[in-house]
């Protein structure tokens, strides 16, 4: 097979299903038990060092 | 010791500028050739007065603000110039006349077009991401900028990429791809810029004292790595010599096609989408004070967001050479595209969710509040305009530049006007803006602006398109091409108007900023000092 057919079917097939599941681990880290609270402390990150950096 | 490295690299860059300004081929080349030897002399004799005075080590415990400062004034200034460039194009477009004779070849449309879509993208966007960039990296990391002085290589280098561009574009000297014009001296001496953006970037993250990477970090920086790609891909080419500007690109036919749209379009969507993404999951949830609405839902938009934009270039290269799976592979991605972009619009506008009362009293908020709203808009608009039927319309027309103001002037725009208005104050150390009523002008002009021109350009888009397509019973065009643009005046004319509109607000939002740094009441050194203590 040429390089360029086999490209094309490495990229919609394995690479494709690789960038899925890949996408899918990060919504399943996301949404995992426990996650709200580490959430809201990174969500606050803007509100804590204002007018210099941390000691 | 690294004052004589300099010294001697700055000497060398000098001599060999000069001896390019002689053989110059071109006078784009000798005109930058000029440029680069009045720099580096110039740079030569400012490192030569300092070697061997004593240094004064850069304090640590402050943040590194004063190249920030410098990149919301370069912000302010390239937007405006870049504006006014594409007010007097637009008068260019209704009335000819202006495309003077006496400036033929110099200041006609097809030169200063290029001047125009890259002083509002690279000078006033560019800048507008590094400034902001190097402020929100130093707060959510909460550590100085690495590097030292590196961040200040990265801004003076950038504004030299910006003047080469803009005199190259005047000059004639161009690779002729869009949004990637300037030729292959001025591309080699970005890429070592970039890097070193990157490198600061990167090294302030390194050493952050927070545990987390916040998530605005993670859309800077994705921007900063893929702008990098595609800027090297796009623009691998040889000089044909070392003293003239003219360069062959490496890639020909359908190949250079698909590349230069896979540059263009993710132009679009890591520098103009996922930079000021960045921005707007910093400013917005500071100007409103409350953090962003989910912190999940930012997660998944990022990736999301970087995983299916980088597929969508192809729908730029519809019914063309390009192959069919290839064009239906960027049509149903920019479709897909929708869902994440929608999800970051409802993330920053559920972010004032509980404030909705700001709205009314602080026109920022409002200013950034309506940015957000033309990112749904334009974000809404962009994937239905790629699917191949709605494309066989709007492709080639106005609408497509209609599109892109909506998205640029609206969003890009106005979350830049927003930050811009919440850092001065903040970096010149004042209480408050110096007049709220000026924003407020500055919003509405620059609204009922953005209406007047995407309005104009839908009209007319839509009118031309299917005045192109419009066959009599024979299956003959029933109308020749120079109709469509004589029927197309009056939108041109409101196209140009609402242009004018736009360019008014950025003139205010100057005077008001300098008014703010120069008039407003400073913070108190008491209020300041206690407002500096962690309340812990």
């Amino acid at each position: 097979m040429e390089t360029y057919s086999f490209l094309r079917q490495l990229a919609d097939s394995w690479a494709l299903l690789a960038m899925f599941l890949f996408f899918l681990g990060i919504v399943v880290w996301a949404f995992r038990p426990g996650s709200k609270k580490t959430h809201e402390d990174v969500a606050n990150i803007p509100f804590r060092h204002d007018d210099k950096p941390a000691g | 010791m690294l004052n004589y490295l300099k010294l001697i690299v700055l000497g060398l860059i000098a001599i060999f500028a000069a001896v390019a300004t002689n053989y110059a081929r071109d006078v784009a080349y000798m005109v930058h050739a000029f440029i680069i030897l009045l720099v580096s002399a110039g740079m030569f004799v400012w490192v030569l007065r300092r070697t061997d005075e004593p240094v004064v080590p850069a304090p640590q415990n402050e943040y590194m603000d004063g190249v920030v400062r410098y990149g919301v004034i370069a912000t302010a200034f390239w937007g405006v110039v870049g504006f006014l460039v594409g007010t007097f194009i637009a008068a260019q477009l209704a009335f000819p006349a202006l495309n003077f004779d006496w400036a033929e070849g110099y200041a006609n449309f097809g030169r200063l077009r290029p001047l125009h879509t890259s002083a509002v993208i690279f000078a006033f966007g560019g800048n507008a991401l590094i400034a902001t960039s190097f402020y929100v990296v130093q707060r959510t990391s909460a550590a100085r900028l690495w590097g030292g002085n590196l961040a200040w290589f990265v801004f003076w280098g950038y504004q030299l990429v910006i003047v080469l561009a803009a005199t190259g574009y005047l000059l004639g000297s161009t690779h002729a791809k869009e949004y990637a014009e300037p030729e292959w001296y001025v591309d080699w001496w970005l890429t070592i810029v970039w890097l070193a953006y990157l490198a600061v970037f990167v090294g302030t993250i390194v050493k952050r004292k927070e545990p987390h990477i916040y998530v605005a970090n993670w859309f800077y920086l994705s921007f900063i790595l893929t702008v990098a790609m595609l800027h090297v891909f796009n623009n691998l080419a040889i000089p044909v010599s070392i003293w003239g500007s003219k360069s062959v690109q490496v890639f020909s036919g359908v190949q250079d096609a698909m590349v230069q749209w896979w540059y263009g379009h993710n132009a679009v969507g890591f520098f103009l989408t996922a930079g000021f993404l960045g921005m707007m999951y910093y400013f917005i949830p500071k100007q409103a004070e409350r953090p962003v609405f989910s912190y999940k839902l930012s997660i998944i938009h990022f990736w999301a967001l970087i995983f299916i934009y980088i597929w969508a270039g192809p729908h730029h290269l519809h019914y063309t050479a390009l192959p069919d799976w290839a064009s239906t592979l960027g049509m149903v991605f920019s479709v897909v595209l929708w869902m994440p972009s929608w999800g970051g619009m409802i993330n920053g506008l559920m972010t004032l969710s509980g404030a909705w009362d700001k709205l009314r009293t602080d026109p920022v908020i409002r200013m950034m509040v309506i940015s957000v709203g033309f990112y749904g808009m334009s974000t809404f608009e962009g994937p239905m305009m790629s699917i191949r039927a709605v494309n066989s319309l709007s492709h080639y027309t106005d609408w497509t530049i209609g599109h892109v103001h909506s998205g640029a002037l609206g969003w890009n725009g106005m979350i830049t006007f927003g930050a811009l208005y919440y850092l001065v104050p903040k970096l010149w150390n004042r209480e408050r803006l110096y007049s709220l009523s000026l924003v407020s002008w500055h919003f509405w002009l620059a609204t009922i602006g953005i209406v007047f021109y995407a309005a104009s350009m839908w009209v007319t888009g839509i009118m031309e398109g299917l005045m192109w397509r419009e066959v009599d019973a024979n299956g003959f065009l029933v109308n020749t091409f120079a109709q469509t643009v004589d029927a197309k005046f009056p939108m041109y004319v409101v196209r140009a108007l609402g242009g004018l509109l736009f360019v008014a607000g950025g003139v205010i939002m100057c005077y008001n900023l300098w008014m703010t740094a120069r008039r407003a009441p400073a913070v108190e050194a008491s209020a300041a000092a206690a407002h500096a203590t962690p309340a812990e």
